[in-house]
């Protein structure tokens, strides 16, 4: 399973990197929604400095679906879908090996994120372990979560509108737990931002058993 | 001998649609068959059966020994499938692709190398991306990444299509190595003239089923070809309903229009 991981995890990435989609369209996308909530809220910084967690998060939620609809639309072109089937690769490791390309993407696009909110908000980034560590578990939910419902509309022929509708309602905790953690760790909280780490380290948790156990059945399905 | 396909009476459905709607067939080791017939027969659903991409509902269903109406996953890395899309990835390299279909299907990757000089990619097509190959290169891919991969069972759907002569005599060449080798080949193709000359048997596919071989056929092209089914296989018991026999489907709950058209023809 793991050497599968790997196999598949090298593969999107190696994609990636050729096809610059995450550099070129991506990050500059989420850059521009960083840009567009500046215009709407507030130009003086006041309320974006306050709102800048949720406004980093929800900005990597619009990014996750468009690394979790790449992911997926490289397998649909010229039958790599059945390529991927007839490779015999276990399952388990092909979910794990497109999560994690799709969460090193995240973690990419949410260090720009941060420079961002840094240079446009002007945010001071405290609590560098909690913030950090939120990073980390809500990115591997986002990937997990992100991977299951991306192969569960890979066969549909509506799948790039479906895919945010089923996704967006489901990563509801991993916005309220990240932006509450967030939040408490610059400073603009005095919550306890560790439980919610837990929250999300929980909900990554249940995603990633989830796509090990239900990836076979959903790839034949699509 | 373990027969490389054994399927009675398998019924298989797309979409609810009885695409194999009771089809038999017989394919042994180092044998190549050859599949004829219209538009929408059912060749290419049999071929995708036969790579354990369709679920059997009913009937059985048997390749390389693994039983598909109970696993349909172990048989696919000893099967190599290349259809009618080429399962290439437009931003790998053409070398890439092959070794990563190697690789994923646990081949040898010293195999590569050898496999791209077979088929005329060594060179600069090498590291070029499949994106920028015509329709003719991308299959030389798919077909260099068979050959890397060296499965115990072909099949190829429209393999001529696309590319020139030079390369559909190679593609025939390693067809009849492969088969030398002891690989099944089992071939959908509407060029009958080139595909005939490689088969071992020509069998016919309408609405879903194989038809049973027609006595006046190979007689009557003169070619020798042997038109039909395989000689009945002692261990299929009396009871297994034969290729023809449209009541399989309906056996299994389905009455389409499609399998009275078979019965009206057979």
């Amino acid at each position: 399973m793991w050497r599968d991981a790997v196999l598949i995890a090298g593969k999107d990435l190696k994609i990636e990197l050729r096809s610059r989609v995450a550099t070129n369209q991506v990050a500059p996308f989420a850059i521009i929604v960083l840009v567009l909530f500046g215009f709407a809220l507030d130009p003086d910084r006041t309320i974006l400095q306050t709102a800048a967690p949720g406004l980093f998060w929800v900005a990597v939620l619009f990014c996750t679906l468009l690394a979790v609809q790449r992911s997926f639309a490289v397998e649909a072109a010229d039958g790599a879908g059945d390529g991927l089937r007839m490779s015999g690769l276990d399952p388990a490791g092909i979910f794990l090996g497109k999560a994690a390309a799709i969460a090193l993407e995240l973690i990419g696009l949410e260090a720009l994120l941060a420079l961002g909110i840094v240079f446009l908000y002007g945010v001071a980034l405290t609590g560098a372990a909690l913030l950090f560590a939120t990073a980390a578990a809500a990115t591997v939910g986002l990937a997990a979560c992100g991977t299951v419902y991306g192969v569960l509309a890979a066969g549909l022929r509506v799948r790039e509108t479906l895919l945010p509708l089923l996704i967006l309602p489901v990563v509801a905790p991993v916005l309220i737990g990240a932006t509450q953690a967030w939040e408490a760790a610059l400073g603009t909280s005095t919550d306890n931002g560790w439980k919610w780490v837990t929250l999300l380290g929980v909900f990554g948790v249940v995603y990633v058993t989830l796509g090990v156990l239900a990836f076979g059945t959903l790839l034949e399905e699509a | 001998m373990v027969a490389a396909v054994r399927l009675r009476s398998a019924v298989a459905l797309l979409g609810g649609f009885p695409v194999l709607a009771g089809a038999s067939l017989d394919v042994r080791p180092g044998e190549v068959v050859l599949l004829q017939g219209a538009n929408g027969a059912g060749k290419t659903s049999l071929l995708r059966t036969c790579a354990g991409l369709l679920p059997i509902v009913s009937g059985r269903a048997e390749v390389l020994g693994c039983d598909l109406t109970v696993d349909r996953r172990s048989v696919r890395r000893r099967v190599g499938l290349m259809g009618h899309a080429t399962a290439l990835y437009d931003d790998l390299t053409v070398e890439d692709n092959v070794r990563f279909a190697v690789r994923a299907a646990g081949g040898a990757v010293s195999a590569i190398d050898p496999a791209l000089a077979r088929l005329g990619l060594d060179g600069r097509l090498r590291s070029v991306h499949v994106a920028r190959l015509s329709a003719g290169q991308r299959r030389r891919t798919a077909l260099a990444a068979l050959v890397a991969r060296q499965p115990e069972l072909w099949l190829l759907d429209e393999p001529h299509a696309g590319l020139d002569a030079e390369h559909r005599d190679l593609l025939d060449d390693i067809i009849r190595q492969a088969v030398a080798g002891g690989a099944a080949v089992l071939m959908a193709s509407h060029e009958r003239d080139r595909a005939s000359a490689l088969a071992d048997r020509v069998l016919t596919v309408a609405g879903g089923l194989v038809l049973p071989p027609d006595p006046g056929a190979a007689a009557a092209t003169g070619t020798g070809i042997e038109t039909g089914a395989p000689d009945a296989t002692p261990d299929v018991p009396s009871t297994d309903r034969g290729a023809s026999d449209p009541g399989a489907a309906r056996g299994a709950g389905i009455s389409h229009p499609h399998v009275l058209e078979v019965s009206h023809v057979a």
